[in-house]
């Protein structure tokens, strides 16, 4: 753990008078869960989007495994290796996993045919279920459209999506907010599975055992930057808190 | 005697395998409930009207209504599966018609050389409609509903304008001939004309990328858009296939009749909608087949052929056809909430065949 795969240093971002990210500093290292936290409007998704391109930044830098860069769409992250899973999973209802799972990176038949756009279906078909095994495997049905699947399921779907196309980062946005008991610790054991990977995982959350239960680092965010970075193994609930609404202010951040 | 069936988790213990035949998606599809409306319909004509109904004449005629029909309800599948709309079909075959007669009319000749050279420029035609059409609705964000109400009264307004509103009869006897003389098991080619784009329509729509493409946008938009689907792109691509099935109809329409029919297309685009939908292709997208617009297609020229043989006023036709859009749609709609509430069998049909086991 030498180099962190993904650092920002001084992101800022304002939007008229709103300052969405002051001087926001970020890191994480391969193979590792970060938790990302903070209050609604602490910067969050600003931060994300800035990561991935979806944002253009008035000030601040990038590096990517050591190197400056400069990430001006979702297409240069993914290229780089890095996915994100939004809260809304961009699926398509009426496709089924393996559908959803190539969309856009179909896999073509050797020879002519691929080249009419014909599919190779049954090699999309394995390395899904290779896929979703690697991720416990919830997802069975590979025939039935993703709209009758329930939501832990879906969740699994884009998750391994995004890790058969990132092999570097992958940004889990409020991967649990709308699962139930069972669903969220099927996805917190792909959390875990990721990381076995060495995929390094950026966890958004508003649940902080979730996200002590999971995560090697904490960040927390207020007002656009970071006010504290944690060890999940130190800290407790009452600390994360105490970050997020800055009561405890910077008293933490000696971890 | 019912067999209680395990909740779907249990049921399936690691076979991925094996499960994805064309029977049972069919199965999962509302074209197969739609199927056994049309057969029931059918065995109601046979039993009423013995063989007059069944006789190869009557097929014969049924496919010839149909064929023009079908080669503009594959472009209207895909149209619809994106959920979209196109209103102006209808038109966009008038003008290509109109266009192709005229420019046969100045090539002059009655061999297929003319022919050919109609049919191109019909095509063309049906293509330029198609892209404007796309264009509007991919670019400019205009709802598909107000585009192709737009080009389908500026369509057929041109077509009348060029004409003079009096129909071209300038078509050469190599088209004509081509439906009139050339038969299969004593069908007129022309249906199996249709037959072939329907079997490639399928194919593309099923098969490949593009009808991937069409299925996702239809689906959900913002995520294809998301993994890199050029959805604009593709929309307008969608709209250019409807508007030159539109123009390859036109040329359809042209062999068939011997004459353009600028009066009497106004209501072809509702019909081909109407087959399409009680075909199964949702309106909402993301869902449909090539197969239930066949069936969809069938059940009006069933009912007005059968209407005519055994006497009823073919009027009744509409009634029906009216009817059984709208059962077709509900019970689609029921499936759809049902399938939201999460249960997994959710087709009476397949529900009835598991219980019966």
């Amino acid at each position: 753990m030498t180099q962190p795969i993904l650092e920002a240093k001084g992101l800022s971002r304002s939007f008229g008078h709103v300052r969405a990210l002051t001087k926001c500093d970020f890191d994480i290292y391969p193979g590792e869960v970060v938790a990302l936290i903070g209050d609604n409007g602490a910067g969050k998704s600003t931060l994300v989007k800035a990561l991935t391109g979806n944002l253009a930044l008035d000030e601040g830098e990038l590096y990517f495994q050591g190197q400056r860069v400069y990430i001006s769409s979702p297409q240069e992250a993914s290229a780089l290796g890095m996915e994100v899973v939004y809260q809304d999973l961009a699926l398509a209802p009426h496709l089924n996993p393996v559908q959803n799972m190539f969309l856009g990176r179909e896999t073509p038949r050797k020879g002519v045919l691929g080249r009419l756009g014909f599919m190779d279906e049954k090699s999309m078909k394995e390395a899904a279920i290779r896929g979703f095994d690697e991720l416990g495997g919830t997802v069975r049905a590979m025939d039935a459209p993703i709209g009758s699947m329930s939501g832990g399921q879906r969740q699994q779907v884009a998750i391994a999506r995004a890790i058969s196309w990132a092999d570097k980062l992958v940004i889990l946005d409020e991967p649990t907010a709308a699962l139930g008991v069972v669903q969220t610790k099927n996805v917190l054991d792909s959390i875990q599975r990721v990381k076995a990977k060495g995929i390094a995982v950026i966890l958004i959350s508003h649940s902080m055992p979730h996200v002590l239960e999971v995560a090697d680092r904490v960040q927390v965010l207020r007002l656009g930057t970071r006010v504290t970075t944690l060890k999940a193994s130190d800290a407790t609930v009452e600390q994360l808190v105490g970050a997020m609404t800055g009561a405890l202010d910077k008293n933490g951040a000696a971890a | 005697m019912s067999v209680i069936t395990p909740p779907e988790d249990v049921a399936v213990p690691d076979t991925h395998e094996g499960r994805d035949s064309v029977l049972k998606r069919l199965g999962n599809t509302q074209s197969v409930w739609i199927l056994g409306v049309l057969l029931v319909i059918v065995a109601f004509f046979s039993i009423a009207a013995g063989g007059k109904f069944l006789s190869t004449g009557n097929f014969s005629l049924i496919a010839q209504n149909v064929a023009v029909w079908a080669v503009l309800g594959v472009g209207m599948t895909f149209v619809i599966i994106t959920s979209g709309i196109d209103l102006s079909i209808g038109s966009v075959l008038v003008f290509s018609s109109v266009v192709a007669a005229k420019v046969m009319e100045q090539v002059g000749g009655d061999g297929w050389g003319t022919a050919l050279i109609g049919i191109l420029a019909a095509l063309i035609s049906g293509l330029a409609w198609g892209t404007i059409n796309g264009f509007l609705v991919a670019k400019a964000k205009i709802p598909p509903l107000i585009v192709t109400l737009g080009t389908l009264s500026v369509a057929l307004g041109l077509a009348q304008v060029i004409t003079g509103g009096i129909d071209v009869r300038s078509v050469p006897t190599a088209m004509t001939d081509f439906n009139t003389f050339i038969k299969v098991l004593g069908i007129p080619s022309l249906p199996f004309v249709a037959l072939i784009v329907l079997i490639i329509g399928g194919i593309v729509l099923h098969r490949t990328k593009f009808g991937r493409y069409t299925y996702a946008v239809g689906s959900n938009e913002e995520a294809a858009r998301r993994v890199g689907v050029r959805v604009d792109r593709h929309l307008i691509r969608i709209y250019a296939l409807s508007g030159t099935l539109a123009g390859f109809a036109a040329t359809m329409s042209l062999a068939q009749f011997g004459t353009t029919t600028i009066a009497g297309q106004s209501l072809t685009n509702l019909n081909v909608i109407a087959a399409v939908v009680i075909g199964g292709t949702s309106i909402f997208g993301g869902e449909g087949s090539i197969f239930g617009t066949i069936v969809g297609l069938f059940i009006p020229a069933v009912l007005q052929a059968g209407f005519v043989i055994i006497g009823v006023q073919p009027f009744w036709q509409g009634v029906a056809v009216g009817s059984v859009l709208v059962a077709a749609v509900y019970v689609d709609q029921s499936r759809r909430a049902s399938a939201l509430r999460g249960a997994s069998s959710t087709n009476p049909l397949r529900a009835l065949l598991r219980r019966s086991k």
